[in-house]
């Protein structure tokens, strides 16, 4: 790589001229294009250091990545399904799960694979849900949910911003349609804790939603969406709303439900009484509970590992694969033919 | 004393032509008729007649808009524009509840967009407005009344005003000529600035005005103009003036037009009659056709494309939507509940899915506008208007003499000078620098003069000869005395009065006496020195009588009836004066090509003088004046073959008796006022220049500016074909043709003319019918003839020489595409004698009959339809002309930095502004692309994968800069490389750079990153947690993300597809990188509900999460390895020809001579045109000669 400098002795010569030359262009290298620059080229020195370069780095954070994931302990279980009674269909699940009438306590057993170390997260999963629709995402109203004084300001909320002539606080789609399961945890007779303080940002309870707004008027509507709000607590206590209403990216996605700070020994059997209130039922989709415990990457997920273990191997491969073809093929030399303007010499 | 002798002077006699009793009546009887209708009081504007017709001011604006004006006009000019459009469209619907953003940030990029180019233009169009206020300052010499004249600016004056208009300055308006500072009130007149003649016209007054001589002559001056109404017509006029209760007829020969300089002339009285506007000049002037260069228009269709393509998707996702929607309530079961499908807005209503769907294409139309990049045109804007500052401040096409850098007027046409295939240019002031130059002379068969032309000097450079170091230390020689203006004569033998020793002595005295006596110059004696100047009608006119006065023979005084010349007699080395009786002069004219004068000298001699083409004048020799015909005629071939003018000087001795039958049959012509007064006092002349005795030849160089056939040469390799266009006769076109190396012997000339004997034997009957038609099929023959010779020969190189009338013919509708295919397959092209339309016909018919970029350099007002016309008019301001760089694209100082202009600014314009473009697209495409994936994640139901402001400042702000300063400052190869390797020009001719392959290769380029950043991303950040606090992934946290991701890699792209990295470019792209960076803090730090899920997601939630950062990492990584190794693959073993540059720069040149040598030999591929064909044609010559000699070793070799 070659600074180029050329051009010191072009302008700055003849600088001496003062005397009638107004017009002439004052020579500086920037106005002459002629900065001082770095060219670099891909020179087969350079290719197959850079290639090497991300081999080397990738492949140790690839390793590293991929022992975080192993080394994390998620246990998942799907139990729509299994909380209704019978193999029944579709319009039956609606049906049981809209009626208020029915007790849908539900009873699951987890067993842990391996040891857990707390904290363990307890998570709650749902798919197919599209928490990222555009009428949803909207269907909220910040201001409400931060100024005590703002409980009329219901926009955007609709059809949730009011039931019976008053205003809803929370109001929008979002917070009516609150994910109402709940879990109980034991192992044998004693019970696990969960922990459900500190599930949500820290942001969000200081700055988003206020500390002296109050449910009102919560799922009062004809049509019930999901958990009803303890009206003597603050919204910013209120952490199971502050983590619904952190709208998903994605219509697959998990929520803190809470910590479990205990130990969990391998093959632990751990039963889960499960109030399975909420209804996927009517566009099908699942709910999954999770208990994992995290690394300095998060959750299990292997992808990362072997992306970077991928990638690192594919870049060492082409290092050497570009160092055989330097090697064998050296550069081309001039067939000038491909060059197109040089088939038709134009104008003989 | 010169003055008051110049005074008596009758010059109306001296040209028998141009003068004297004018030539047609002009038809008068239809002023005050409809279109003759203005009336001018003169010396009377205020009179309440005069008031009453209340004509414009004389106030000339050329400003686009006004205060009033600007805002609506503006912006009109701006929403023409599709894509402008387009975004005001979706601005307006951002404000509905359709908009999947918010309003503020979906208009505000538009208004900075939008501001940025109004502000432009408004600069643009301040300038404008200065310039308008420095001519209409201008002042000039108003009366008053009571006869005294005071100076006033140009814009107030009104039609019927006296002025007064000094020598050199400018007519200020349209004025009727009352009297001049000669008796006979002639003056002569510059009109370069209207119709790029340089020669001088005469223009004469009504003799009943001509005694108005002083200023207090216009005391009580009363006249009634009445003339046509304002016209383009600069070469006619009609009208009539009242004077003293009588009718006289004006024509144009009284009439000066605004903006021609009054020459040689002390001073002139006229009357205004058009201001303003209504000038002829002003009418003339058309606005410039806004020009377009052909990648903003390939561009427009582009953003057609993106259009198009995002229709299509926002329809798929219209339809998904509109079917999934639908879905939601069946039977009155909802699906998704949670969306309240039965009590839904219009927009998501299951019911009437239909309608939402439709509503829904809105929403998306809005959301894929990031496909279309709207800061594109402004980036461009931007883009442009600093490349024309760099143009601006191009030292190197910075012209000392003059005082003029470059000027690019417009900006919309840089990268087109990166693909011009066609250059039209215009020979006088633009190839040659207008001035001649007396170089050698032929006298009595003998040569003389050292001088070298700019052609040989160009010949000897490229072939190293040692031709070159004596020439520079002559050239320094040189500076060291003062350099004579037109005078270039150099050899001792002659010189210095050493002339007697020469063996013809008595000839050569004669030929030096013939040129200080031979012409129609004016000497100008400056009193205090006692030189001597001249002023004369043409350049080559001064020229001799300089190298006349040089040589010892000084022509110092012109009576009315006499010439007074001082000679150096060699023997006494004193000056002896000696005086020639004037009798007449013939003068020149283009049909006589000679020109004569019958003197009479102090022993009673009577002398005819005469000079002219040699043609013409070596069938009028004596035969016992042939004595040196031979040798004068080989010698005058070698000057022409180095570019030269020549003319044969003759001379003859009269006796009274044929002098007196001459001048008798030569008067009676003169006095008549028949139609064929011409053609009589032709003949009268033709009888007596006849007889002549040989003295010898004149060369004069028709200077070629500096550096012409360098540059030609230059073009020439570069690819780019050179057309020259000139209102000269066709010797002289050929004479330049091969002074700039676009002819050589051994070219084959293909003349196509109606000088044919049988065309003019026919122009002689008259009738115009029969002239036509067999004018055409003159035409006809020969260009197919023409067609077979080019198509028959592939060794040969031909040049194609036209001559205007037979132009006229070419030009025609049914032959153009033959006299093109003719004209493409000849190396050069010469049209001589061809008016400005007819230069502006030719080039409209390269410009669409190939399809190639033509660009059209003059620097006249007889060329402005040619700039016009083209894709790129070049003016050359060196001259003082205004009109052609008024008319102009962009103007120079000097034809060679044309070489600079195009091979480097061109090439690097065009490629900046292709590649940006390109880029554009790429990082638009990837961005949308994540959009419209994540889009498919959420059922189509419209919401954006990032926050509203991230949407709508990542044109702004994270991938713009970048891209301003690639279209700024990027370089493939140094302006060095540029110029050695002139082939890479041929990148943009052939435009390889904006192919479609390559623009769709950009954005596949795009399509695929767009994709592997979000499939990635979101494989990455799936649902798990992503944080060591168990914290899940949402919204935010995913488009936070992704946008990393994208600002990444599009930033790193760029910095991985350019090669030249200034610190500028360090800051901008790693600047944009760390911008969002910043962005995101600051964002994140303002209140929640203007930043709703930003709020804080940089320091809370993403920076402390180590996934994110290794996410961005493999993600980056990923997405740019397979460009990469395109790239290097590419860049190694299948390099384009700038890379091959690039390879050599790189080795230094040394590491691989073989390969260095090969794209040199490359790069210099065979050209026909130029210095180096014409080297190397000599070369080849001389090869084949000594092959035939040695032919077995060379067949070995």
């Amino acid at each position: 790589m070659n600074n180029s400098a050329a051009g010191t002795s072009s302008g700055s010569g003849d600088v001496s001229a003062p005397r009638r030359n107004s017009n002439r262009p004052k020579y500086s290298r920037f106005t002459q294009q002629e900065l001082p620059a770095c060219k670099p080229i891909l020179t087969p020195r350079w290719v197959i250091s850079v290639f090497t370069l991300i081999g080397v780095i990738f492949i140790p954070i690839g390793i590293a990545a991929l022992r975080a994931s192993t080394n994390v302990v998620e246990i998942v279980k799907r139990y729509d399904a299994d909380c209704i009674p019978g193999n029944n269909t579709k319009a039956y699940k609606v049906a049981y799960i809209q009626d208020k009438n029915i007790d849908k306590t539900c009873n699951i057993t987890l067993r842990v694979p391996k040891d857990m170390d707390p904290p363990i997260y307890v998570y709650y999963q749902l798919d197919n849900f599209y928490q990222n629709h555009r009428r949803y995402v909207k269907s909220r109203n910040d201001a409400q949910l931060k100024d005590r004084g703002k409980a009329n300001d219901t926009s955007g909320c609709d059809p949730e911003d009011a039931s019976n002539g008053s205003p809803i606080v929370p109001c929008g789609l979002i917070a009516w349609s609150l994910f109402n399961d709940t879990y109980n945890f034991s192992i044998g007779n004693q019970n696990l804790t969960v922990n459900k303080r500190g599930i949500s940002w820290k942001s969000d309870r200081d700055h988003k939603f206020g500390n002296d707004v109050f449910p009102r008027n919560f799922q009062n509507g004809t049509l019930i969406g999901g958990a009803s709000l303890d009206e003597n607590t603050p919204l910013s206590q209120q952490e199971d709303l502050i983590v619904w209403m952190r709208t998903a990216a994605l219509p697959t996605f998990r929520k803190s439900y809470g910590k479990i700070e205990q130990n969990l020994r391998e093959n632990d059997t751990i039963t889960v009484t499960i109030k399975n209130n909420y209804n996927t039922y009517s566009f099908s989709g699942k709910k999954k509970l999770v208990l994992s415990t995290s690394s300095w990457l998060g959750g299990k997920n292997d992808f990362i590992g072997i992306t970077y273990l991928t990638i690192g191997g594919l870049c060492f491969f082409l290092a050497i694969a570009f160092t055989g073809v330097y090697l064998v093929k050296p550069r081309k030399l001039g067939d000038p033919s491909y060059l197109s303007w040089n088939r038709n010499p134009s104008g003989r | 004393m010169a003055r008051g002798r110049r005074r008596e002077l009758l010059l109306s006699r001296l040209y028998a032509f141009a003068c004297g009793a004018s030539r047609f009546e002009a038809d008068v009887s239809q002023v005050g008729g409809p279109g003759f209708s203005r009336v001018a009081f003169a010396n009377e504007p205020d009179s309440i007649e005069a008031s009453n017709l209340n004509y414009g001011s004389n106030y000339v604006s050329t400003t686009k808009y006004n205060a009033a004006t600007f805002f609506p006009k503006a912006l009109f000019e701006q929403f023409r524009r599709v894509a402008n459009m387009f975004f005001l469209f979706v601005g307006c619907l951002s404000f509905t509840s359709l908009a999947p953003y918010s309003a503020v940030s979906a208009i505000f990029p538009l208004i900075v967009v939008i501001g940025a180019t109004m502000a432009k233009e408004a600069v643009e169009d301040w300038r404008r407005y200065q310039q308008d206020i420095e001519v209409n300052n201008r002042k000039v010499k108003l009366h008053q009344g009571g006869g005294t004249f005071k100076f006033t600016e140009w814009r107030n004056l009104r039609v019927g005003d006296i002025v007064k208009v000094e020598k050199d300055s400018f007519f200020p308006a349209d004025l009727v000529l009352l009297s001049s500072s000669y008796d006979d009130g002639i003056c002569y007149v510059e009109t370069m600035n209207l119709d790029g003649e340089t020669n001088l016209k005469l223009k004469q007054a009504l003799e009943v005005t001509t005694g108005l001589q002083s200023d207090s002559s216009y005391q009580d001056f009363k006249a009634i103009i009445k003339c046509e109404d304002p016209n383009a017509s600069l070469y006619t006029y009609v009208g009539t003036m009242e004077y003293e209760d009588r009718q006289y007829p004006l024509s144009p020969q009284q009439l000066l037009l605004r903006d021609s300089k009054l020459r040689n002339t002390d001073f002139i009285y006229g009357v205004v009659v058009f201001t303003g506007r209504d000038t002829k000049v002003m009418q003339n002037a058309t606005d410039p056709p806004s020009k377009r260069s052909k990648i903003e228009r390939l561009m427009d269709r582009l953003i057609y494309l993106l259009m198009s393509s995002l229709v299509s998707i926002a329809f798929i996702g219209s339809v998904v939507f509109g079917v999934k929607t639908n879905d939601d309530l069946q039977d009155g079961k909802m699906k998704r509940w949670y969306l309240r499908p039965d009590d839904s807005p219009i927009y998501f209503d299951p019911t009437r899915a239909a309608v939402a769907a439709i509503l829904h294409f809105l929403t998306a139309m809005m959301l894929y506008s990031y496909f279309v990049p709207i800061s594109l045109y402004v980036s461009i804007e931007i883009v442009k208007v600093l490349q024309t500052v760099f143009i601006n401040q191009d030292i190197q096409m910075y012209h000392e003499e003059s005082d003029k850098p470059a000027h690019a007027r417009t900006s919309n046409l840089n990268e087109e000078l990166g693909q011009v295939d066609t250059i039209l240019s215009d020979k006088t002031g633009t190839l040659t620098c207008n001035s001649m130059e007396f170089i050698k002379c032929s006298i009595a068969g003998t040569s003389y003069g050292h001088g070298f032309t700019e052609v040989e000097r160009a010949m000897a450079r490229r072939k190293g000869s040692p031709l070159v170091e004596t020439e520079g230390s002559r050239e320094h020689h040189e500076n060291a005395k003062p350099a004579i203006k037109g005078f270039n004569f150099d050899d001792a033998r002659i010189m210095y009065g050493n002339w007697i020793k020469e063996p013809h002595a008595d000839v050569i005295r004669m030929f030096f006496r013939l040129l200080a006596i031979c012409h129609t110059a004016i000497p100008e004696v400056d009193e205090e020195k006692g030189n001597v100047s001249y002023e004369a009608e043409s350049p080559d006119e001064a020229a001799f009588v300089i190298a006349a006065r040089e040589l010892g023979f000084e022509f110092y005084q012109r009576t009315q009836t006499s010439i007074s010349i001082r000679e150096l007699d060699p023997i006494s080395s004193k000056h002896v004066e000696k005086s020639y009786k004037l009798l007449n002069v013939i003068e020149f004219n283009s049909s006589r090509k000679r020109m004569s004068v019958i003197v009479q000298d102090d022993k009673g001699k009577l002398l005819l003088l005469s000079k002219g083409a040699d043609s013409v004048m070596f069938e009028r020799l004596a035969n016992n004046g042939r004595e040196f015909e031979d040798k004068t005629k080989v010698q005058m071939l070698e000057y022409a073959d180095a570019g030269l003018r020549t003319l044969v000087l003759a001379y003859r001795e009269l006796d009274e008796d044929q002098y007196k039958s001459f001048n008798q049959m030569f008067m009676d012509a003169k006095n008549s006022v028949s139609a064929d007064r011409e053609e009589r006092m032709e003949e009268a002349a033709d009888s007596i220049e006849r007889n002549f005795i040989l003295l010898g030849a004149t060369a004069v160089e028709d200077k070629l500016q500096n550096g012409v056939p360098e540059c030609i040469d230059k073009l020439a390799q570069a690819g780019i074909k050179l057309w020259v266009l000139t209102g000269d006769k066709m010797e002289t076109a050929i004479n330049i043709g091969f002074a700039c190396s676009l002819l050589r012997p051994g070219m084959k000339q293909i003349i196509i003319s109606l000088e044919g004997p049988d065309i003019i034997q026919l122009e002689k009957g008259g009738n115009k019918e029969v002239i036509a038609k067999a004018s055409k099929a003159s035409v006809i023959d020969q260009i197919n003839e023409g067609n077979k010779l080019v198509s028959s020969s592939t060794s040969e190189s031909f040049a194609l020489i036209i001559d205007g009338k037979s132009l006229a013919y070419a030009l025609k509708d049914d032959i153009k595409n033959l006299f093109l295919q003719l004209a493409v397959g000849c190396a050069s092209v010469i049209c001589c004698r061809s008016s400005p339309k007819q230069k502006a016909l030719v080039t409209k018919l390269v410009k669409e009959g190939t399809g190639k970029v033509t660009l059209a350099i003059g620097d006249g007002a007889n060329d402005v339809g040619m700039l016009q016309e083209s894709d790129i008019g070049i003016g050359i301001s060196g001259a003082e002309g205004m009109q052609a760089v008024m008319a102009s694209d962009i103007a120079i100082s000097q034809f060679r930095f044309l070489e600079r202009l195009l091979l480097v600014h061109g090439h690097w314009c065009y490629r900046r502004i292709s590649t940006m473009i390109c880029y554009f697209f790429y990082k638009n495409l990837t961005f949308g692309v994540t959009i419209f994936l994540y889009e498919a994640y959420t059922t189509f139901s419209g919401q954006p994968a990032y926050n509203d402001w991230y949407l709508s400042l990542y044109n702004v702000f994270f991938s713009s800069l970048p891209v301003i300063a690639l279209g700024v400052f990027d370089q493939d190869v140094s302006a060095r490389f540029c110029l050695k390797f002139p082939m890479l020009y041929q990148e943009g001719v052939q435009n390889v750079l904006f192919s479609w392959r390559r623009i769709l290769g950009w954005m596949f380029a795009g399509v695929c990153n767009g994709i592997s950043i979000f499939f990635l991303c979101s494989a990455a950040l799936q649902h798990q947690a992503f944080r060591r606090g168990g914290e899940v992934v949402s919204f935010d946290v995913l488009g936070g993300t992704m946008y990393t991701c994208v600002v990444w890699v599009v930033n790193c792209h760029m910095a991985l597809s350019i090669t030249y990295f200034t610190v500028i470019q360090h800051v901008f792209i790693w600047g944009s990188i760390a911008l969002w960076y910043i962005f995101l803090l600051v964002y994140g730090a303002l209140p929640p509900s203007f930043t709703t899920n930003a709020y804080q997601v940089f320091v809370e939630v993403l920076a402390p999460a180590p996934s994110y950062w290794i996410t961005t990492l493999f993600v980056v990584a990923a997405t740019l390895v397979p460009y990469f190794s395109y790239s290097s693959i590419q860049m190694r073993f299948f390099p384009m020809y700038h890379n091959m540059v690039q390879w050599i720069r790189y080795d230094g040149q040394a590491d691989d001579p073989e390969y260095c040598q090969i794209v040199r030999q490359r790069s210099v591929r065979p050209t026909t045109v130029g210095v180096s064909a014409r080297v190397d044609a000599k070369v080849s010559q001389s090869q084949s000669s000594s092959a035939t000699r040695v032919h077995h070793a060379v067949h070995s070799s």
